[in-house]
């Protein structure tokens, strides 16, 4: 068989899709490093001969009030008096414009311009910590939303100020126990416009007028939830925009002298009340700053700015209230707020404009620094020219502190220029989506599916043609990528390496796509029996069977958030459903039932039966028994699941917490017997269905595999489970050993298993061979099958499975090969090998099963019953495909040729998901189990790549088995085909042998084919999910939900499919690995058998 | 060629699809609070047993019901007492069937039930009235080359209409609409409700449109 080819085609595929993936995340989520360093009081000095620090100091304020308003846009905070027919949300705040003009020196209305996204989590974090948070701010508490970054809420805790906090529940998420009194309020039911409000309002004028806070965050919601239910022209925008008035009016009634309040939005609104991307309607919020007393130098004038930036509110409250500015602000402190250079004598705790912005720029610098040691993301050209600007700015303000001498006014312009470049340049590395990427990333996955599924289709062709492969499309790639990088450099003298990779996807997708056409429409002169083939493969009728309606289901739920929140029964549902289908379809065509006898049956309709009804009638029977085993399995995986926090009344599988927390321990103890039972039951299995098929018989290193590390690994698990849920306080005198065989129990698993999967790897032929004396070879007869059962099974088993008659199998496939000569053939010996059926499924299935056995390593103990379910639930699946496939052959439809039809390879894939969810695992990042890092490694790692693998491959166990297993799918039906069915029609008067995979070795270009077929279908599949999930996160940028549900969905999908598709090729090449071994095995043969 | 057929298979379904309206309307003017979403339960039984009585009646009126070989009373009685127990089964088998696709098995067991006996009385009751207790004939009557009359080719596309209904109802469960027809099963119940009458329209109107291709082994 042509391995190459196939091999090559396959990763040339998955190399187009890992760029369509990686072009998108890079344009869709933006990864920043946190900065784990906080600002404490001591460290930033004023200059001067006496340094001054914050913790002396007094402050300009002694307290402030937040109030934020959910979405409160600008729009709604302006008051346009001459506005005679407002919209609902138009002049409802009248409190704001009414004390702007009636106390100019003691308030300010600003736009408030957030940066993407503008989701309200996302803005919390980016006012309270002055830094620009991006989906995944990259740091050491992924499992949690915990803020760890420097921020003023923390800074607040550290000068022993009083935080008190009520409404929206995100901030005590946020901020764990970090106020001094909290009262949250559920934020999650959007249609819920005033639970959150009305309990604020409840508490804040008695908190406010009480004297235990300094810092007072009411967050309120209703505005948000409102225009989310609503929009904001509606009638309910309206009384909810003139609730929040009358509750400005009575804070500020209640404010004093030394307080400050600040009314502020997070995020914009568009039109339609959504909010989470980046055009101006989200992202501009208003700010009001009021204070009793004077808080602006003057009334408004020329130099204010028109716009205030939301990073700029952390280091003006910070000075303000007098404390460090957050060690990872980016922000620059609001000039109008800061009385000019010289004329602050007299106020204590006052800072002029000038020392203000010197803070701010001495802070934002050491920041800059820290962070340019930690990543690379910041271009390198412009952090040095930043540097060169603040250190020429810095000597030139010393030096007129240290000189005594008023500093040159531009002095302030400059520092301020330094400021708005930083934070500029912060928000072009951070805080912006590529649409250019992402619309490339996109369509460079569309074609991949596009064209994955026409090479599914193409696939016998491709092979047969001779076809050079993906050599035109691989050095089209090249040749574009080359393009792409030299134009690069011309324009602007570097080269982005996305953009290189993208053009070279795109264009060798395109060669191939133009290609495959050219091939559809081509006349039909060259081969008229290829024209057909292509001119069918894209027409609907064809596609919306409903094989291919259950994946488009499938994809199309990933657009929905409450169905990705409920992945896992929706996916358990399809694949129910689709597993009922098989019957029916069956029936439909009349497979399911042998040929009735029924005398109000016309006799001449069918063609007569090709099989007896009984044989037809045991297919029935195995499909049905395996249906009801896969039905089973899907219902018991149910109780595996993981719950996510939206869905409100859920209990988690009670499997999922590790034996060592469960405290009573009877349970404890049914636990533990459970699953060795399944972890017994599964090593019985994977041997019992070796052994059937005559594999344990051979010598070679598999077969050690199977009868040694196998058991071994097996034991080395229990033997762990066993240590890791002994409680600690109990044998106290073996605390030692107990701790020893925690480390080295699993780490001789995992040795095991790597030595397990290497003997396979290399040796993976599971024959036995006995060459028998040429004497009775020369008997005209083949020679009976008699033969000793070595392991104990029923002779019937082995006379079925066990092949004695392979010996003309073999005579047949070394006349196509080298020999020539009938004679010499026929003086060879005969032989006899045990095992050659299952020759290729036999290491693959055993590899399957040592790794299945690796993962639950991973995982916590309860979960060996789910993977036993799961290889329950792989096996009936290769039973029914292997059935249904049988039932058509009995019935003279079989088509030839080895292809998988959709059917099997949809339920594969979908398999794969459902028990991704029934392993106890969720598409979130609290859900990831970080317990399985440290399975052998119990005292942590030095490094981040051996727990990330160990993570990983917990996460995707699923995918991984179900990928590796997939030329299962090839092989079963093979495996278990039934005498004289297909051999009946293929082979002529040998048709009573079951040959089994030995006719796979007979058509190689067909093997070949029937394999990257369905390599490419698997792929198909996984790659339309991936698609959906993108575009799920594109088009729905705006969604309430994106970061919460679709954004994590789509880490966790793009993930999956670069796992999954690396474990197919894994199988993939296992495959061609045997096949390469038995040709070897065949060529020594021959010398041997004639000697 | 089959005219008389067609037309009373269609007077039957608009009969029977009467039946089902009358069987909303008038509990909804003598019961009082009722409403489909509310009494959902009353209005599925309702209907359920509307659709039983007039199938059965207008079925044996017609008699298409296969004829008995036998006469003898006992016979009959024992075929009667076959469909009874077939029909008592089937709707085991649907509430199973439902529960596997993950309906709630303990807290609604009764609503489940329910639908079972709707999609029961929606699909058994017809292949009973059709087939007679044959399950046999039941499954040969669901393959492409297994129907043999014109009452046939109306019972599978009913049939598949109704379970295709059903299948579809399920899906608006898990979303955040928060309205009072997603609760269970009352999407399910409406969308075989709905599956069933598309059908008894479609049957007729395919079978109309298809007369020319339809050829059956017998009769
Ligand atoms: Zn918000
Ligand atoms: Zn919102």
């Amino acid at each position: 068989m042509k391995g190459l080819p196939v091999l090559s085609l396959l990763l040339w595929m998955c190399a187009v899709y890992f760029v369509g993936i990686y072009l998108f995340v890079g344009g869709f989520l933006l990864v920043r490093l946190e900065v784990n360093r906080t600002s404490t009081c001591g460290d930033v000095l004023q200059p001067g001969e006496e340094p001054v620090d914050f913790c002396r100091v007094q402050p300009r304020f002694r307290r402030a009030v937040l109030l934020i308003i959910d979405a409160l846009k600008i729009d709604f905070a302006w008051f346009d008096p001459n506005n005679t027919a407002p919209r609902p949300y138009e002049n409802k705040l009248p409190v704001l414009e009414e004390t702007v003009s009636s106390r100019p020196s003691h308030s300010r209305l600003y736009p408030f311009r957030a940066d993407p996204p503008t989701t309200t989590m996302q803005r919390i974090k980016g006012f309270t910590t002055g830094s620009l948070p991006t989906f995944v701010d990259v740091g050491n508490n992924f499992a949690s939303s915990a803020i760890l970054e420097d921020n003023l809420i923390h800074q607040f805790g550290q000068v022993g100020k009083r935080v008190v906090f009520m409404g929206d529940d995100t901030w005590e998420n946020l901020f764990p126990k970090k106020f001094h009194r909290s009262l949250p309020f559920p934020s999650f039911n959007v249609k819920d416009l005033h639970t959150v409000d009305n309990g604020i309002l409840q508490h804040l004028y008695t908190t406010m007028v009480g004297d235990d806070w300094d810092v007072l965050v009411a967050h309120f919601l209703g505005v948000d939830h409102c225009g989310h239910r609503f929009g904001p022209d509606h009638p309910a925008m309206a009384d909810k925009l003139t609730q929040m008035d009358g509750v400005i009016r009575s804070v500020i009634d209640r404010l004093q002298n030394d307080t400050l309040l600040v009314v502020m939005g997070d995020h914009g609104m568009t039109d339609t009340g959504d909010h989470g991307g980046e055009s101006q309607k989200e992202t501009d919020a208003a700010i009001f700053l009021y204070s009793p007393s004077p808080l602006f130098p003057g009334p408004p004038s020329q130099s204010e700015p028109d716009v205030v930036p939301q990073t700029d509110l952390v280091p003006t409250l910070a000075l303000l209230l007098g404390v460090p500015i957050p060690y990872s602000s980016v922000g620059q402190v609001l000039l109008p707020l800061f009385p000019p250079h010289g004329q602050t004598e007299g106020a204590v705790g006052r800072l002029s404009q000038l020392e203000a912005l010197w803070i701010n720029a001495k802070q934002v610098n050491r920041f800059l620094e820290t962070y340019s040691g930690m990543a690379k993301d910041i271009p390198p050209e412009s952090l040095s020219q930043l540097k060169r600007q603040f250190s020429r700015l810095s000597s030139e303000y010393l030096s007129s502190v240290r000189e005594g001498r008023s500093p040159s006014p531009q002095l302030a312009a400059s520092l301020q220029a330094y400021l708005t470049s930083v934070r500029d340049t912060c928000r072009a590395t951070w805080a912006r989506f590529n649409p250019l990427k992402m619309a490339v990333g996109l369509a460079i996955l569309a074609f991949a599916c596009l064209t994955c599924f026409i090479l599914s289709e193409l696939s016998l062709v491709l092979i047969r043609e001779n076809a050079p492969g993906p050599k035109a499309p691989v050095v089209a790639a090249l040749a574009a990528g080359a393009c792409a990088a030299a134009c690069q450099l011309l324009a602007q003298g570097y080269v982005e390496a996305a953009w290189c990779l993208a053009a070279a996807a795109l264009s060798s997708e395109l060669l191939f796509l133009w290609r495959a056409h050219r091939r559809g429409t081509a006349p039909a002169d060259k081969n008229g029996a290829k024209a057909p083939k292509c001119t069918t493969w894209l027409s609907p009728c064809r596609l919306l069977i409903p094989p291919l309606l259950v994946p488009l289901l499938r994809c199309a739920s990933l657009l929905s958030d409450s169905y990705v929140i409920a992945e896992g029964r929706a996916v358990t549902f399809l694949v129910f459903s689709l597993a009922l289908y098989i019957p029916i379809h069956l029936n439909w065509d009349g497979l399911l039932l042998p040929p009735s006898h029924d005398p109000l049956k016309a006799a001449g309709f069918l063609p007569p039966p090709a099989s007896s009804p009984s044989t037809v009638r045991k297919e029935s029977s195995i499909l049905l028994a395996c249906l009801a085993l896969l039905v089973g399995s899907l219902y018991l995986s149910l109780s595996f699941h993981a719950c996510r926090e939206e869905q409100g009344s859920c209990q988690p599988s009670p499997f999922l917490s590790p034996l060592s927390r469960l405290q009573d321990s009877q349970l404890k103890n049914l636990h533990y017997v459970l699953s060795v039972f399944s972890l017994g039951s599964w090593t019985y299995l994977l041997r019992r269905c070796l052994r059937h098929y005559g594999n344990l018989n051979s010598s070679g290193g598999t077969a050690f595999t199977a009868h040694w590390i196998l058991p071994l690994l097996s034991v080395c698990l229990a033997l762990h489970w066993a240590v890791s849920a002994t409680p600690e306080d109990s044998f106290r005198n073996l605390a030692e050993l107990i701790s020893l065989a925690q480390l080295a129990l699993p780490r001789a698993a995992f040795c095991l298993l790597g030595l397990g999967l290497f003997l396979i790897w290399l040796d993976p032929l599971t024959v036995f061979v006995k060459t028998r004396g040429a004497a009775s070879a020369r008997a005209s007869s083949l020679p009976p099958p008699s033969y000793r059962a070595s392991t104990g099974i029923s002779p019937q088993a082995e006379l079925h499975h066990l092949i004695p008659q392979i010996y003309q199998r073999m005579r047949r496939s070394m006349d196509d090969g080298e020999l020539s000569g009938g004679g010499e053939v026929d003086s060879s010996p005969a032989v006899k090998a045990y095992g050659l059926g299952t020759i290729y499924s036999a290491p693959l299935l055993l590899f399957c099963g040592l790794l299945g056995i690796g993962l639950l390593l991973l995982h916590p103990e309860g979960m060996a019953l789910s993977f036993l379910l799961l290889l329950l639930e792989m096996g009936a699946l290769l039973h029914i495909h292997a059935s249904s496939t049988n039932l058509s052959s009995l019935h003279g439809t079989y088509s030839g040729g080895f292809n998988v039809p959709w059917t099997p390879v949809v339920l594969w894939s979908l398999a794969a998901t459902q028990f991704f969810h029934a392993t106890g695992h969720l598409p979130t990042f609290p859900s990831i189990q970080w317990g399985a890092a440290f399975v052998g490694f119990p005292d942590g790692h030095t490094g981040t790549l051996l727990p990330a693998s160990l993570v990983t491959l917990n996460t995707f166990a699923s995918h991984i088995l179900f990928a590796v297993g997939c030329p299962l799918l090839l092989f079963w039906p093979l495996v278990c085909e039934v005498r004289g069915s297909r051999g009946a029609r293929a082979c002529g008067e040998e048709g009573e042998d079951a040959v089994m995979e030995m006719r796979l070795r007979e058509n190689p270009q067909q093997f070949s084919s029937a394999l990257l077929q369905l390599s490419t279908r698997y792929l198909f599949i996984l790659g339309a999910q991936v698609f959906a999930s993108v575009c799920a996160a594109a088009i729905l940028r705006r969604h309430l939900m994106v970061w919460k549900v679709f954004a994590p969905k789509l880490m966790f999908e793009a993930s999956g499919f670069l796992v999954s598709s690396v474990s197919l090729l894994i199988g993939v090449t296992l495959v061609l690995r045997v096949d390469v071994a038995v040709g070897r095995w065949f060529k020594r043969l021959v010398p041997d058998a004639s000697r | 060629m089959w005219d008389h057929e067609i037309r009373a298979m269609a007077s039957t379904h608009a009969i029977i699809a009467a039946s089902v309206f009358m069987a909303t309307v008038i509990p909804a003017a003598l019961v009082p609070g009722f409403s489909v979403y509310g009494t959902h339960l009353l209005w599925l039984y309702s209907v359920s047993g509307a659709v039983t009585a007039v199938s059965v009646a207008v079925f044996w009126l017609l008699g298409i019901t296969p004829p008995t070989k036998k006469h003898t009373v006992g016979f009959k009685l024992s075929r009667l007492f076959r469909s009874c127990l077939y029909f008592f089964l089937s709707c085991l088998f649907f509430h199973t069937v439902v529960v596997l696709y993950g309906a709630p098995l303990i807290e609604s067991a009764l609503e489940t039930f329910s639908l079972a006996v709707l999609l029961t009385s929606l699909t058994t009751l017809r292949c009973l009235c059709v087939l007679g207790p044959n399950v046999q004939a039941w499954i040969r009557v669901f393959s492409r080359h297994g129907a043999m009359s014109v009452w046939d080719t109306c019972l599978q596309i009913t049939v598949a209409c109704t379970v295709v209904g059903a299948w579809v109802g399920a899906f608006p469960i898990p979303l955040d609409w928060d309205r009072p027809w997603q609760v269970w099963p009352v999407s399910c119940s409406l969308g075989a409700m709905i599956g069933f009458l598309t059908g008894l329209v479609a049957a007729p109107a395919w079978i109309h449109y298809h007369r020319k291709h339809l050829t059956y082994k017998c009769k």
